[in-house]
Protein backbone atom coordinates (compact mmCIF):
# COMPACT_ATOMS: atom_id res chain seq x y z
CA UNK A 1 0.00 0.00 0.00
CA UNK A 2 2.68 2.41 1.01
CA UNK A 3 4.11 1.92 -2.23
CA UNK A 4 1.52 2.26 -4.17
CA UNK A 5 1.42 5.95 -2.42
CA UNK A 6 4.39 6.52 -3.02
CA UNK A 7 4.52 5.83 -6.48
CA UNK A 8 1.30 8.41 -6.93
CA UNK A 9 3.22 11.03 -5.35
CA UNK A 10 6.20 10.03 -7.43
CA UNK A 11 3.74 10.59 -10.60
CA UNK A 12 2.06 13.97 -9.47
CA UNK A 13 4.98 15.76 -8.58
CA UNK A 14 8.26 13.87 -9.33
CA UNK A 15 8.03 12.21 -12.43
CA UNK A 16 5.17 15.19 -13.73
CA UNK A 17 4.20 14.17 -17.17
CA UNK A 18 4.00 17.85 -18.39
CA UNK A 19 6.53 19.46 -16.93
CA UNK A 20 9.53 16.88 -16.39
CA UNK A 21 8.70 15.12 -19.46
CA UNK A 22 6.86 17.56 -21.88
CA UNK A 23 4.16 15.29 -23.16
CA UNK A 24 1.35 16.90 -23.96
CA UNK A 25 2.28 20.57 -24.55
CA UNK A 26 0.87 21.01 -27.62
CA UNK A 27 -2.62 20.91 -25.72
CA UNK A 28 -0.49 22.19 -22.47
CA UNK A 29 0.34 25.47 -24.52
CA UNK A 30 -2.74 26.08 -26.48
CA UNK A 31 -5.67 25.22 -24.40
CA UNK A 32 -4.53 26.86 -20.83
CA UNK A 33 -5.59 30.71 -21.39
CA UNK A 34 -8.88 30.26 -19.60
CA UNK A 35 -8.27 28.83 -15.40
CA UNK A 36 -12.24 27.43 -16.13
CA UNK A 37 -11.19 25.80 -19.47
CA UNK A 38 -7.95 24.42 -18.24
CA UNK A 39 -10.08 22.97 -15.30
CA UNK A 40 -12.14 21.25 -17.79
CA UNK A 41 -9.55 19.32 -19.80
CA UNK A 42 -7.65 18.48 -16.88
CA UNK A 43 -10.66 16.49 -15.32
CA UNK A 44 -10.97 14.79 -19.12
CA UNK A 45 -7.02 13.84 -19.17
CA UNK A 46 -7.33 12.50 -15.37
CA UNK A 47 -10.57 10.31 -16.57
CA UNK A 48 -8.98 8.83 -19.72
CA UNK A 49 -5.93 8.44 -18.08
CA UNK A 50 -7.19 6.39 -15.59
CA UNK A 51 -9.12 4.31 -17.77
CA UNK A 52 -6.34 3.81 -20.39
CA UNK A 53 -3.10 2.92 -18.51
CA UNK A 54 -4.97 -0.36 -17.06
CA UNK A 55 -6.97 -1.16 -19.73
CA UNK A 56 -3.50 -1.22 -21.38
CA UNK A 57 -1.56 -2.94 -19.00
CA UNK A 58 -3.84 -5.83 -19.05
CA UNK A 59 -3.37 -5.73 -22.97
CA UNK A 60 0.11 -6.06 -22.63
CA UNK A 61 0.51 -8.63 -19.54
CA UNK A 62 -2.04 -10.52 -21.45
CA UNK A 63 -1.92 -10.18 -25.36
CA UNK A 64 1.68 -8.92 -26.49
CA UNK A 65 4.23 -9.55 -23.95
CA UNK A 66 7.00 -11.92 -24.46
CA UNK A 67 5.58 -15.41 -23.64
CA UNK A 68 2.38 -13.49 -22.84
CA UNK A 69 0.28 -15.96 -24.62
CA UNK A 70 1.10 -18.92 -23.13
CA UNK A 71 -2.53 -19.36 -21.61
CA UNK A 72 -3.45 -19.51 -25.39
CA UNK A 73 -0.36 -22.39 -25.66
CA UNK A 74 1.35 -20.44 -27.87
CA UNK A 75 4.53 -19.90 -25.61
CA UNK A 76 6.41 -18.35 -27.91
CA UNK A 77 5.00 -15.27 -29.26
CA UNK A 78 6.25 -12.21 -29.18
CA UNK A 79 3.90 -9.39 -30.40
CA UNK A 80 5.46 -6.56 -28.62
CA UNK A 81 5.98 -5.00 -32.16
CA UNK A 82 2.24 -4.22 -32.03
CA UNK A 83 2.40 -2.77 -29.11
CA UNK A 84 2.05 1.17 -30.24
CA UNK A 85 -0.64 0.21 -32.46
CA UNK A 86 -2.91 -1.61 -29.91
CA UNK A 87 -2.42 1.58 -27.43
CA UNK A 88 -3.52 3.95 -30.09
CA UNK A 89 -6.46 1.70 -30.59
CA UNK A 90 -7.31 1.59 -27.14
CA UNK A 91 -6.82 5.18 -26.49
CA UNK A 92 -9.20 6.00 -29.74
CA UNK A 93 -11.85 3.53 -28.21
CA UNK A 94 -12.16 4.39 -24.92
CA UNK A 95 -12.32 7.88 -25.80
CA UNK A 96 -15.07 6.88 -27.76
CA UNK A 97 -16.76 4.97 -25.68
CA UNK A 98 -16.69 7.47 -22.62
CA UNK A 99 -17.69 10.15 -24.51
CA UNK A 100 -21.18 8.57 -25.57
CA UNK A 101 -21.23 7.21 -21.80
CA UNK A 102 -21.29 10.67 -20.36
CA UNK A 103 -23.33 11.66 -23.17
CA UNK A 104 -25.94 8.90 -21.95
CA UNK A 105 -25.77 9.42 -18.04
CA UNK A 106 -24.08 12.08 -17.11
CA UNK A 107 -24.76 14.92 -19.70
CA UNK A 108 -24.05 17.78 -17.33
CA UNK A 109 -20.57 16.69 -17.35
CA UNK A 110 -20.47 15.48 -20.89
CA UNK A 111 -21.50 19.07 -21.62
CA UNK A 112 -18.61 20.57 -19.71
CA UNK A 113 -15.95 18.15 -21.13
CA UNK A 114 -17.28 17.68 -24.29
CA UNK A 115 -14.93 19.29 -26.41
CA UNK A 116 -12.39 18.81 -24.92
CA UNK A 117 -12.62 14.34 -25.07
CA UNK A 118 -12.03 14.14 -28.74
CA UNK A 119 -8.71 16.04 -28.07
CA UNK A 120 -7.55 14.05 -25.73
CA UNK A 121 -6.72 10.81 -28.08
CA UNK A 122 -4.18 13.13 -29.78
CA UNK A 123 -2.44 14.23 -26.69
CA UNK A 124 0.87 12.60 -26.33
CA UNK A 125 0.27 12.37 -22.06
CA UNK A 126 -2.09 9.76 -22.35
CA UNK A 127 0.09 7.32 -25.29
CA UNK A 128 3.35 8.69 -22.92
CA UNK A 129 1.29 7.21 -19.73
CA UNK A 130 0.65 4.04 -21.42
CA UNK A 131 4.06 3.43 -22.91
CA UNK A 132 5.96 4.50 -19.81
CA UNK A 133 3.75 1.88 -18.27
CA UNK A 134 5.02 -0.72 -20.35
CA UNK A 135 8.46 0.73 -20.17
CA UNK A 136 9.09 -0.07 -16.38
CA UNK A 137 6.74 -3.10 -16.61
CA UNK A 138 3.93 -1.91 -13.87
CA UNK A 139 1.69 -4.73 -12.44
CA UNK A 140 -2.09 -4.02 -12.51
CA UNK A 141 -2.75 -2.14 -9.35
CA UNK A 142 0.98 0.20 -10.21
CA UNK A 143 -0.70 0.77 -13.38
CA UNK A 144 -3.90 2.26 -11.58
CA UNK A 145 -2.28 4.10 -9.20
CA UNK A 146 -0.27 5.57 -12.12
CA UNK A 147 -2.88 6.14 -14.55
CA UNK A 148 -5.02 8.43 -11.63
CA UNK A 149 -1.26 10.01 -10.76
CA UNK A 150 0.21 11.54 -13.62
CA UNK A 151 -3.34 12.77 -14.87
CA UNK A 152 -3.85 14.37 -11.80
CA UNK A 153 0.06 15.79 -12.09
CA UNK A 154 -0.85 16.95 -15.83
CA UNK A 155 -4.20 18.56 -14.73
CA UNK A 156 -2.22 20.04 -12.03
CA UNK A 157 0.22 21.79 -14.43
CA UNK A 158 -2.19 22.98 -17.11
CA UNK A 159 -4.21 24.97 -14.30
CA UNK A 160 -1.34 26.24 -12.41
CA UNK A 161 0.09 27.78 -16.11
CA UNK A 162 -3.39 28.98 -16.86
CA UNK A 163 -3.44 30.75 -13.71
CA UNK A 164 -0.21 32.14 -14.24
CA UNK A 165 -1.50 33.36 -18.61
CA UNK A 166 -4.72 34.96 -16.98
CA UNK A 167 -2.13 37.07 -14.68
CA UNK A 168 0.21 37.35 -17.60
CA UNK A 169 -2.35 39.24 -19.64
CA UNK A 170 -2.13 42.19 -17.53
CA UNK A 171 1.40 42.91 -18.06
CA UNK A 172 3.26 44.32 -20.98
CA UNK A 173 5.03 41.59 -23.49
CA UNK A 174 7.41 42.54 -25.72
CA UNK A 175 5.48 42.30 -28.99
CA UNK A 176 7.73 39.45 -30.50
CA UNK A 177 7.01 37.35 -27.42
CA UNK A 178 3.65 38.11 -27.56
CA UNK A 179 1.21 34.79 -27.00
CA UNK A 180 3.09 31.82 -28.30
CA UNK A 181 6.73 33.28 -26.64
CA UNK A 182 6.12 34.42 -23.26
CA UNK A 183 4.17 30.96 -22.61
CA UNK A 184 7.20 28.76 -23.51
CA UNK A 185 9.24 30.75 -21.07
CA UNK A 186 6.85 30.59 -18.48
CA UNK A 187 6.57 26.87 -18.79
CA UNK A 188 10.06 26.80 -18.76
CA UNK A 189 10.34 29.05 -15.15
CA UNK A 190 7.70 26.58 -14.10
CA UNK A 191 9.40 23.35 -15.26
CA UNK A 192 12.43 24.79 -13.13
CA UNK A 193 10.58 25.18 -10.49
CA UNK A 194 9.22 21.60 -10.65
CA UNK A 195 12.78 20.35 -10.66
CA UNK A 196 13.07 21.28 -6.88
CA UNK A 197 10.95 18.05 -6.61
CA UNK A 198 13.61 15.52 -8.64
CA UNK A 199 16.10 15.20 -6.00
CA UNK A 200 13.26 13.55 -3.93
CA UNK A 201 13.38 9.67 -3.29
CA UNK A 202 10.34 8.26 -1.56
CA UNK B 1 -4.70 25.61 -51.87
CA UNK B 2 -4.61 23.36 -54.59
CA UNK B 3 -2.78 25.77 -57.03
CA UNK B 4 0.13 26.53 -54.64
CA UNK B 5 3.47 25.62 -56.47
CA UNK B 6 4.77 22.87 -55.21
CA UNK B 7 8.49 24.85 -54.49
CA UNK B 8 6.04 27.01 -52.27
CA UNK B 9 4.72 24.32 -50.38
CA UNK B 10 7.70 22.70 -49.64
CA UNK B 11 9.65 25.76 -48.62
CA UNK B 12 6.31 27.42 -46.41
CA UNK B 13 6.34 25.36 -43.59
CA UNK B 14 10.10 26.31 -42.70
CA UNK B 15 9.67 30.23 -42.00
CA UNK B 16 6.96 31.52 -42.63
CA UNK B 17 4.65 29.08 -41.74
CA UNK B 18 6.75 26.48 -38.95
CA UNK B 19 4.99 24.35 -37.57
CA UNK B 20 6.64 24.40 -34.23
CA UNK B 21 6.49 28.72 -34.02
CA UNK B 22 3.74 28.99 -35.36
CA UNK B 23 1.39 26.30 -35.91
CA UNK B 24 2.03 25.37 -32.04
CA UNK B 25 1.95 21.42 -33.22
CA UNK B 26 4.37 19.04 -31.88
CA UNK B 27 6.35 20.63 -29.30
CA UNK B 28 6.52 17.52 -26.97
CA UNK B 29 9.38 15.96 -28.30
CA UNK B 30 11.06 19.30 -29.53
CA UNK B 31 11.67 19.97 -26.14
CA UNK B 32 12.34 16.31 -24.93
CA UNK B 33 15.02 14.82 -26.99
CA UNK B 34 17.03 18.09 -27.71
CA UNK B 35 19.52 17.80 -25.24
CA UNK B 36 22.13 16.28 -27.83
CA UNK B 37 22.71 17.08 -31.31
CA UNK B 38 22.75 13.29 -32.29
CA UNK B 39 19.02 12.50 -30.95
CA UNK B 40 17.82 15.21 -32.53
CA UNK B 41 19.44 14.49 -35.98
CA UNK B 42 17.38 10.95 -35.54
CA UNK B 43 14.54 12.30 -34.30
CA UNK B 44 14.20 15.03 -37.28
CA UNK B 45 14.84 12.04 -39.99
CA UNK B 46 12.13 9.86 -38.04
CA UNK B 47 9.70 12.14 -37.95
CA UNK B 48 10.24 13.81 -41.51
CA UNK B 49 9.92 9.96 -42.94
CA UNK B 50 6.67 9.62 -40.55
CA UNK B 51 4.92 12.96 -42.10
CA UNK B 52 6.25 12.80 -45.54
CA UNK B 53 5.26 8.71 -45.89
CA UNK B 54 1.48 9.17 -43.97
CA UNK B 55 0.89 12.16 -46.05
CA UNK B 56 1.67 10.40 -49.18
CA UNK B 57 -0.59 7.37 -48.41
CA UNK B 58 -3.16 8.96 -46.76
CA UNK B 59 -3.87 11.25 -49.98
CA UNK B 60 -3.88 8.22 -52.09
CA UNK B 61 -6.81 6.93 -50.29
CA UNK B 62 -8.44 10.15 -49.69
CA UNK B 63 -11.35 9.57 -51.68
CA UNK B 64 -12.09 5.87 -50.45
CA UNK B 65 -11.91 7.16 -46.77
CA UNK B 66 -15.93 7.50 -45.07
CA UNK B 67 -15.63 11.34 -43.19
CA UNK B 68 -17.26 9.59 -39.81
CA UNK B 69 -13.94 7.55 -39.42
CA UNK B 70 -11.08 9.17 -41.22
CA UNK B 71 -9.54 9.32 -37.81
CA UNK B 72 -9.26 5.89 -37.04
CA UNK B 73 -8.10 5.33 -40.46
CA UNK B 74 -5.05 7.85 -40.06
CA UNK B 75 -4.40 6.91 -37.07
CA UNK B 76 -3.91 3.24 -38.39
CA UNK B 77 -1.46 4.28 -41.32
CA UNK B 78 0.56 6.61 -39.08
CA UNK B 79 1.19 4.16 -36.42
CA UNK B 80 1.88 1.43 -39.25
CA UNK B 81 4.82 3.44 -40.60
CA UNK B 82 5.79 4.42 -36.78
CA UNK B 83 6.52 0.76 -36.02
CA UNK B 84 8.25 0.58 -39.27
CA UNK B 85 10.46 3.03 -37.94
CA UNK B 86 10.85 2.30 -34.25
CA UNK B 87 11.82 -1.65 -35.59
CA UNK B 88 14.24 -0.13 -38.05
CA UNK B 89 15.99 2.39 -35.41
CA UNK B 90 16.06 -0.81 -33.00
CA UNK B 91 17.49 -2.95 -35.60
CA UNK B 92 20.12 -0.20 -36.85
CA UNK B 93 21.17 2.35 -34.29
CA UNK B 94 19.90 0.23 -30.92
CA UNK B 95 21.87 2.85 -28.71
CA UNK B 96 19.97 5.83 -29.83
CA UNK B 97 16.67 4.21 -29.62
CA UNK B 98 17.17 3.35 -26.21
CA UNK B 99 18.31 7.33 -25.62
CA UNK B 100 14.97 8.65 -27.43
CA UNK B 101 12.69 5.28 -25.47
CA UNK B 102 9.20 6.47 -25.41
CA UNK B 103 9.34 9.63 -27.79
CA UNK B 104 9.85 7.60 -31.38
CA UNK B 105 6.85 6.30 -30.05
CA UNK B 106 4.78 9.51 -29.37
CA UNK B 107 5.32 10.44 -33.16
CA UNK B 108 1.98 8.62 -33.78
CA UNK B 109 0.37 11.61 -31.38
CA UNK B 110 2.81 14.08 -32.80
CA UNK B 111 0.08 16.89 -33.75
CA UNK B 112 2.07 17.56 -36.89
CA UNK B 113 1.30 14.50 -38.66
CA UNK B 114 -2.34 14.53 -37.86
CA UNK B 115 -2.67 18.48 -38.14
CA UNK B 116 -0.71 17.49 -41.97
CA UNK B 117 -2.74 14.54 -42.64
CA UNK B 118 -6.33 16.58 -42.16
CA UNK B 119 -5.76 19.72 -43.29
CA UNK B 120 -3.63 18.93 -46.23
CA UNK B 121 -3.16 15.23 -47.56
CA UNK B 122 -7.20 14.82 -47.40
CA UNK B 123 -7.45 17.61 -49.67
CA UNK B 124 -4.62 17.25 -51.95
CA UNK B 125 -3.15 15.03 -54.57
CA UNK B 126 -0.07 12.21 -53.30
CA UNK B 127 2.85 14.14 -54.64
CA UNK B 128 1.85 17.59 -53.44
CA UNK B 129 0.83 15.92 -50.34
CA UNK B 130 4.62 14.39 -50.38
CA UNK B 131 5.97 17.68 -50.40
CA UNK B 132 3.88 19.47 -47.39
CA UNK B 133 5.08 16.20 -45.88
CA UNK B 134 8.49 17.01 -46.27
CA UNK B 135 8.30 20.65 -45.59
CA UNK B 136 6.71 20.25 -42.68
CA UNK B 137 9.25 17.78 -41.16
CA UNK B 138 11.88 20.33 -42.56
CA UNK B 139 10.23 23.12 -40.76
CA UNK B 140 10.51 20.71 -37.29
CA UNK B 141 13.58 19.62 -37.59
CA UNK B 142 14.96 23.40 -38.49
CA UNK B 143 13.88 24.11 -34.85
CA UNK B 144 15.29 20.61 -33.52
CA UNK B 145 18.39 21.16 -34.97
CA UNK B 146 19.14 24.87 -33.98
CA UNK B 147 17.85 23.76 -30.04
CA UNK B 148 20.11 20.66 -30.23
CA UNK B 149 23.06 22.53 -31.69
CA UNK B 150 22.84 25.65 -28.95
CA UNK B 151 22.06 22.96 -26.01
CA UNK B 152 25.28 20.31 -26.99
CA UNK B 153 27.48 23.29 -27.96
CA UNK B 154 26.99 25.44 -24.92
CA UNK B 155 25.88 22.54 -22.37
CA UNK B 156 28.42 20.33 -22.90
CA UNK B 157 30.84 22.33 -25.60
CA UNK B 158 30.80 19.18 -28.16
CA UNK B 159 28.79 18.45 -31.14
CA UNK B 160 28.13 15.13 -32.12
CA UNK B 161 30.52 13.88 -29.14
CA UNK B 162 33.47 15.66 -30.92
CA UNK B 163 34.69 17.87 -28.12
CA UNK B 164 34.37 21.34 -29.84
CA UNK B 165 34.97 24.09 -27.00
CA UNK B 166 37.68 22.58 -24.77
CA UNK B 167 36.34 22.12 -21.40
CA UNK B 168 37.80 24.16 -18.02
CA UNK B 169 37.45 20.83 -16.29
CA UNK B 170 40.27 19.62 -18.83
CA UNK B 171 42.56 22.25 -18.87
CA UNK B 172 40.69 24.51 -21.35
CA UNK B 173 38.96 27.66 -21.18
CA UNK B 174 34.89 27.33 -21.41
CA UNK B 175 33.18 26.62 -18.77
CA UNK B 176 30.44 24.49 -19.52
CA UNK B 177 26.72 25.96 -19.06
CA UNK B 178 24.86 22.67 -17.03
CA UNK B 179 21.60 24.45 -16.79
CA UNK B 180 21.19 24.03 -20.79
CA UNK B 181 21.51 20.78 -20.21
CA UNK B 182 18.60 20.39 -18.35
CA UNK B 183 15.05 20.04 -19.75
CA UNK B 184 13.68 23.61 -18.91
CA UNK B 185 15.83 25.44 -21.07
CA UNK B 186 14.76 23.85 -24.40
CA UNK B 187 11.77 26.04 -23.50
CA UNK B 188 13.79 28.98 -23.21
CA UNK B 189 15.72 28.49 -26.45
CA UNK B 190 12.80 27.98 -28.55
CA UNK B 191 10.70 31.02 -26.82
CA UNK B 192 14.01 33.21 -28.07
CA UNK B 193 13.96 31.44 -31.22
CA UNK B 194 10.00 32.76 -31.40
CA UNK B 195 10.88 35.70 -30.74
CA UNK B 196 13.70 36.30 -32.98
CA UNK B 197 11.94 34.96 -35.47
CA UNK B 198 8.85 37.20 -34.96
CA UNK B 199 10.91 40.16 -34.81
CA UNK B 200 11.96 39.72 -38.82
CA UNK B 201 8.79 38.48 -39.65
CA UNK B 202 6.26 41.06 -37.67
CA UNK B 203 3.25 39.85 -39.70
CA UNK B 204 3.21 36.56 -37.39
CA UNK B 205 3.06 38.78 -34.40
CA UNK B 206 -0.04 38.00 -31.72
CA UNK B 207 -2.07 40.85 -30.20
CA UNK B 208 -3.05 40.73 -26.94
CA UNK B 209 -6.55 40.60 -26.12
CA UNK B 210 -6.23 44.11 -23.81
CA UNK B 211 -4.18 46.52 -24.79
CA UNK B 212 -2.99 48.55 -21.94
CA UNK B 213 -0.41 50.60 -23.03
CA UNK B 214 -2.40 52.30 -25.55
CA UNK B 215 -1.21 55.92 -25.22
CA UNK B 216 2.28 55.33 -24.31
CA UNK B 217 2.94 53.01 -27.23
CA UNK B 218 1.54 55.81 -30.22
CA UNK B 219 3.76 58.47 -28.27
CA UNK B 220 6.47 56.00 -28.61
CA UNK B 221 5.64 55.64 -32.55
Amino acid sequence: MVDLVNLFIKAVFVENLALSFFLGMCTFLAVSKKISTAIGLGAAVVAVQTLTVPLNNLIYQFLLKDGALAWAGLPEVDLSFLGLISYIGVIAASVQILEMALDKFVPALYNALGIFLPLITVNCAILGGSLFMVERDYNFAESVTYGLGSGVGWALAITALAGVREKLKYSDVPDGLQGLGITFITAGLMALGFMAFSGIQL
Amino acid sequence: MAEESPKKVLLDPLLDNNPIALQILGICSALAVTSSLLTSLIMCLALTSVVACSNASISMIRNQIPSSIRIIVQMTIIASLVIVVDQVLKAYAFEVSKKLSVFVGLIITNCIVMGRAEAFAMKNPPGVAFLDGLGNGLGYSLILIVVGTVRELFGSGSLLGYQILPLATEGGWYQPNGLLLLPPSAFFIIGIFIWILRSRKTEQVEHPDYQIHEVHRSEAA
